[in-house]
Formats: C-alpha cells, structure tokens, sequence
C-alpha cells in the first residue's frame, strides 16, 4: 500500500473539516495508508507573499520539520500553499545548508489533490455521482504556478450524471489573493463581484474550485447575492457517491 | 515645477473609483485582450519570439553603457543632436533651452510617455511655450487637463459620450457622441497647428544602437507630421529604450503591435536616423535627442527589479489585469498605470512614495502569461514587498510598525505550532455570537475588512479529532 501525509493547508484547518475528511476518504479508497503529521499549521505564505520572507523562514521550517518524519509524498487541497512549498520553499534558505536540502527534498514530494490523483495515480474515475449542472473557476496559483489546466476537468468529467458548463472569464482571478482581500476590500469585491455575475450567468447550479481561499470569497460572495448556487471544493463534489447525491 | 507625486494613495483612490471608469476600461481592454489572443495564435513560434526577445532585453540592461555610447556615436554622425539628461529638471531645461534657442512659441507633441515622466507640457506652458498634444487620446486627457489611465490608450477611462460633453464644452462647440465625428473635429483643429509649429516633440519606441535610429509605433499619423512640419524635432527618450541592431528590431515589431492592439503591425512605423540630410528631403532641419535617466541608472542596480526595463510599453498586462480592470489607471498615481506601473514607480520614486502599489495585485499572475518579453511581474512585486516590509539593500522598510508588529506575531504564531493549535481550538468559540444562516458577518477588526463585503465561513476546526477517532479505527480495522 502507498502511503501519503496529509497536508492540510490553514484555510482547510481552519474552517474546512468535511473537505479534508473527504479528502481522506477519497485517498483511502484508492488505497493510499495516511498519516498526518499534528504539528503542520501554515505553510508561510501569507507572510512570504507580504514581503516578510525573513518572518516565513521559522514557519517553514516548522512545515519541514513537520514532513520530514516521513519520506511520503505529501498532499494538500489548495494549489496555492503546494505552491508555495514546491516553488518558493527551496529558495528561503541557502544553498548549502541543512535547511535547504531538506526544503528541496520536501518540495520534490509535495503534489496538489487534483495533481496526484490525475498525474500520479493516473486515477481520473473516482466512482463520484452528481447528477447537476457544474461550472469551473480555474484558480490562479494553480492554474499559473502549478500548471494544471486540465487536471480538474479531468476529474469532473469522469463524475456520473455531471453536466459540465464553461464559465465566462474562467482564468480570472477571483479577487481573494490572500491578505489582498484585507488590504484592498473594496478592489477585491469589484473582482468578487464580477466573478459572481459570470457564475451567475452560467446556468450551473455549482460551482467548483480546487482552492479554499477562492472557495470562501466566491461561496461568501454567492451567499451574499443571495443565489441557491452552491460553490463546492472539487474533493467534496468527488466524494458525493450514488447514496449521497444532493 | 516637478510632478513627481509625493504618495501614492493607492488604497484611498480605490475606496472612490467614479463607477464609469470600470465599465469604460473594461469594454476597451476586452477588445484588445481578443484581438491580441487572435494575433498570438497566428504564430506558431510566439513562445520563442518572447524568450528571444527577453533575452536581447536582457542582454541590452547588461551592456546599456555600451549601446548607449553606439548610439550617442551614430546619432552625431547622422547629423542629430544627443544630450543627457539625468534629472527630470535637467531633460525640461534642456528642451526649453532648444526651444527657446530658436524662438519657439508653439510645439506639437506625438504621444509621449517620457514627456508625462517629467511634466514637460505644464513646464512649457509655464515658461510661454504652448505644448499641443496631437495624438486623439492625448489631445483629449490634456482637454481634460489629467494625465494618461493607459499606456497606449491614454483616454481609455471616459466614454464617447463624456469625451463629447467635454469636447462641447471645452471647444465652445456642438459634438456629438459619435468617435468618427470627434476625431473629425480634432483632426481639423490640430492641422491648422501642425502648420504654425516651430517645434515637433515626440517620444520613441526604441532607439537602434547600431545606426542610431529613433523608431516610432504609430496609429494615427501624427506622429510623422509632429516629426517632420517643423524644422525643429526634439525627441525625449529614456534611456531603457536602446536596442543593439536592427535584426533585434524586427523581434520587438513582431511583438509589440500584436501585444497591444492586435495588430500585426501598426499603422505607422517610423525610421528617423538624424535631420534631413538635403533640401527637398523629409524632416526638420534639425534633431536633438534628449536621453532621459532620472533614477535609472539607480534602478538597473538592482538584478531582481531592473528586469522591468525589458518593457516595450505594449499594455497587455494592463488589459489583462483584474485589478487595473476594476479600479483604472489613476489609482497607480503615475505616468505609468497597471501591473508595470505597479513595479516600475516603486522603484523610480522609492518605496516610501509608493508603498501600496506592490500590494495592489491578488498575484494572479495574469501580466506574466501576457508580457512579451517575458517580465516576471509577479516575481517583481514579492522583490518589492520585501523592499516595503524588511527593507533591502536599496531602501529601509516603510511598512507602518502596526503592519510589521501584526506579521512578527502572525509568524511567532505559526512558527511554535502549539499556540497555532491551541488558536485553533478556541476560534470556533466566537461562531455563536457573530453566526447567521451559518455564515459569520460583523467580525471586529482587522476580519471586518472581509466581512464587509462578504461573510465569512464559520470556524470549524475538528479535523484535527475526528483524525484521532478515525485513525485508530482504521488501525482497527487493519488488525
């Protein structure tokens, strides 16, 4: 059995329990052994992304420290903080140190949900049912810094009874972009706003990210216009099976 | 009389954005963002042609010392005038001085952003000289009496119906909301003043080393009018502008009109290699080129940030910008607006004037996928939020001590995962008393910066023990 370490991001920590369940669940079925290492807490990007890259130093070595117990692969849902880990880790510390090593190492076995399963697993079927109209928002880091176009279309489509509709402006960032949406709020709800109108207009009855951050702006932003339409993490919508169909 | 701002108020400007500027800014862009797509995917080889064109960008920042000293070389010998400019102050007195040595009362300007650099037109007019603009855009903002919002499309913020009003209001006429009219009334307007002017004042779209030729990109005509009527033509460039040859060349006309318009080529495409040369030739009689440092020089210093100097000022990343697309060109506070502004203004007037705008991007990444030569615009802006947060080598942390306090704690927090933990066990406490329909709205600050304008998820932090039950069981099970 190939085993994996859980990596579950702040956002999810914080305030998605039932995604990473399902995260967990959906790795199991595929036959992955997990462990979850208890000291994680955030991958540091908030800070890095700020500026603050000697305050990122001490947080990621916290996640390093964290995953190297284990040489498994780790696995998070958010392109976003894997990004950070497999793009920006290695260049935090100096060449030549302990430190860096094992960020390089940590960064050459840290893979995006929708990453492993598709690229990895080459798993695109996970026996997920949704009989509903489903729209995509591509969400930045994982689209432009991680590279994954098709890996969550790949997905959808193997899921039973979905209906796959093309959002408007799919590629355009959602207006979250982390402590943007503090700093800048009334910028970050233009962006907001523009994204729930294209939702909107779609015709979908959901809408799917692979990103928590986007996932809290665009689900709160919905919530607020008042629209049914449910905003989904792409785990959860995978892990509905034919007894649990909404 | 600079008008080089002071502070950048980023966040104050984007509190009021005049709601006609999203929507007039975003109609305009859309147009270009598809007529871009559709000349990119004309040429199979576009990938490669923006990597050779980084790379001679690239190679130009290294040696600019070298081509400069080219093309200063093979301007003389062409007959032109070269002169250096490494202040602001120095390039306006040094075009007053020209101006004033052969009695100019009025000089025409192609569109220019070098002149919006310095300020040059509100410093003619201060010293009795009138400056026209004469590109349409151009001649509307200076009607307007504000700067550019774009990069190419100077006026992109107003609508026709706006530019008819003032066209109506400032020319004592009736104009009607139709663009072909207005350009109609214009054109008949700025003629009469191409004939009357002593001078002809343009910018350049590069400068070739290897002949010393001013290139200009063009799509109106006025161009070539403000750059051979008069007898007199000053031509503003910074010195970002040096190419090394003409084989280069042919790289940046590929690139530039496609990344812009979306055009295969402009309308226009100038070649001006001195003064005419003999009577009945083209051109003025004479040509000074002004070569603009002010804080360039200082800015190539730097590896990271001077990699902004390979822009050939196309605007795509403007057009593909969501944050220039919802608060427009003036929120960047400077002659250069957009996710380019946004790293360039940082470094040419500090940190400290312009703290906000390495901030005013979600780091979508968008610029970079666009750029056509391939500017890291992301990668750039970190570099300067470091410069604003730590500080560097080149300037000292100008983050308000609130901001640095906030992420020295935020770090300590994360860093020691047991206060991280124990955080987390007491968050969901607060959910009861800000909770409605599942959502939390109303939080104290800093969070009641999210909360108005969307609620909140409600804090649910268990996976940690429902891992612990889960665990085992699995354990269990295994046995």
């Amino acid at each position: 059995m190939s085993k994996a370490q859980l990596f579950l991001t702040c956002l999810g920590d914080q305030f998605y329990t039932s995604t990473l369940q399902n995260m967990t669940h959906i790795l199991e079925r595929l036959g992955m052994e997990l462990v979850f290492p208890p000291e994680q807490t955030c991958c540091g990007q908030p800070l890095f992304n700020n500026g603050f890259e000697d305050k990122t130093r001490a947080v990621a070595l916290n996640f390093i420290r964290a995953f190297s117990k284990s040489d498994a692969p780790i696995i998070g849902p958010s392109g976003s903080c894997v990004s950070m880990v497999k793009h920006h880790y290695p260049f935090l510390f100096k060449d030549g140190t302990p430190e860096h090593a094992l960020a390089v190492d940590i960064a050459s076995r840290t893979f995006e949900f929708t990453e492993y399963l598709v690229n990895v697993l080459k798993v695109t079927d996970v026996g997920a049912v949704y009989p509903h109209k489903v729209t995509y928002h591509a969400s930045c880091h994982y689209l432009r810094e991680m590279g994954l176009k098709t890996e969550a279309k790949a997905l959808l489509n193997a899921v039973k009874g979905l209906e796959f509709i093309s959002l408007k402006e799919e590629e355009t960032c959602c207006g979250f972009g982390g402590a943007f949406t503090v700093t800048y709020p009334e910028v970050s709800r233009s962006m907001m706003e523009n994204k729930v109108r294209d939702i909107l207009a779609s015709g979908a009855d959901t809408v799917v990210t692979c990103e928590p951050g986007c996932l809290m702006n665009v689900a709160g932003g919905l919530h607020k216009a008042g629209s049914k339409i449910r905003a989904m993490h792409i785990i959860d919508l995978l892990a509905i099976r034919e007894s649990n169909v909404p | 009389m600079s008008e080089t701002p002071t502070y950048i108020g980023f966040e104050e400007y984007s509190e009021h954005v005049p709601a006609s500027i999203p929507s007039a800014v975003q109609q305009a862009t859309s147009r270009f963002v598809g007529g871009r797509a559709a000349r990119v995917a004309e040429l199979p080889q576009w990938e490669e042609l923006r990597q050779i064109g980084s790379d001679i960008r690239l190679h130009t920042i290294e040696n600019m010392d070298v081509y400069l000293t080219r093309l200063e070389e093979k301007v003389k010998l062409a007959g032109g005038h070269v002169h250096w400019a490494e202040t602001a102050e120095d390039a306006r007195r040094i075009v007053l001085q020209i101006a004033k040595a052969h009695n100019v009362k009025m000089a025409v300007k192609s569109k220019s952003m070098a002149t919006e650099e310095i300020g040059l037109n509100h410093f003619l007019e201060a010293a009795g000289i009138a400056a026209l603009e004469t590109d349409l855009g151009e001649y509307i903002i200076q009607l307007a009496g504000t700067g550019p919002s774009h990069i190419i499309v100077p006026a992109v913020h107003l609508k026709k119906e706006e530019i008819a009003a003032l066209f109506s209001e400032k020319l004592n006429i009736h104009a009607p909301a139709d663009p072909l009219e207005l350009a109609r009334i214009a054109r008949e307007i700025l003629r009469e003043k191409f004939l009357q002017a002593e001078m002809g004042i343009s910018g350049g779209n590069f400068l070739v080393a290897e002949t010393g030729t001013l290139v200009m990109v063009t799509n109106e005509g006025n161009g070539r009018m403000c750059t051979t009527l008069p007898d007199l033509h000053v031509a503003l460039v910074g010195i970002d502008k040096v190419i090394p040859d003409w084989e280069s060349l042919t790289v940046f006309l590929k690139l530039l009109a496609r990344s812009a318009t979306g055009q295969k080529l402009s309308t226009y495409t100038q070649f001006i290699t001195g003064p005419r040369h003999a009577e009945g030739e083209f051109g003025p009689k004479e040509f000074h080129l002004v070569l603009l440092d002010n804080g360039r020089s200082n800015v190539l210093k730097d590896p990271v940030g001077r990699e902004v100097f390979k822009c050939i000022r196309c605007g795509a990343c403007s057009n593909v910008c969501p944050v220039y697309k919802n608060v427009g060109g003036f929120a960047y506070g400077s002659f250069i607006s957009g996710p380019i502004g946004a790293i360039l203004s940082p470094q040419m007037l500090g940190t400290p004037a312009a703290r906000e705008l390495p901030y005013a991007s979600t780091l979508c990444g968008a610029c970079a996928d666009v750029c056509p030569v391939r500017i890291p615009i992301p990668t750039i802006l970190r570099h300067l939020r470091r410069r604003v947060a730590e500080g560097d080598e080149f300037s000292k942390p100008s983050i308000p001590l609130p901001l640095r306090g906030t992420a020295a704690l935020a770090s300590v927090a994360l860093a020691w995962n047991w206060i991280y933990r124990l955080g987390a066990r007491i968050l969901p406490a607060i959910n009861p008393f800000f909770r409605r329909d599942g959502w939390l709205s109303g939080l104290p600050y800093p969070l009641s910066r999210w909360t108005k304008v969307r609620p909140l998820p409600a804090f649910s932090a268990h996976f940690r023990q429902w891992w612990n039950v889960h665990s085992a069981e699995q354990r269990e099970n295994s046995r």
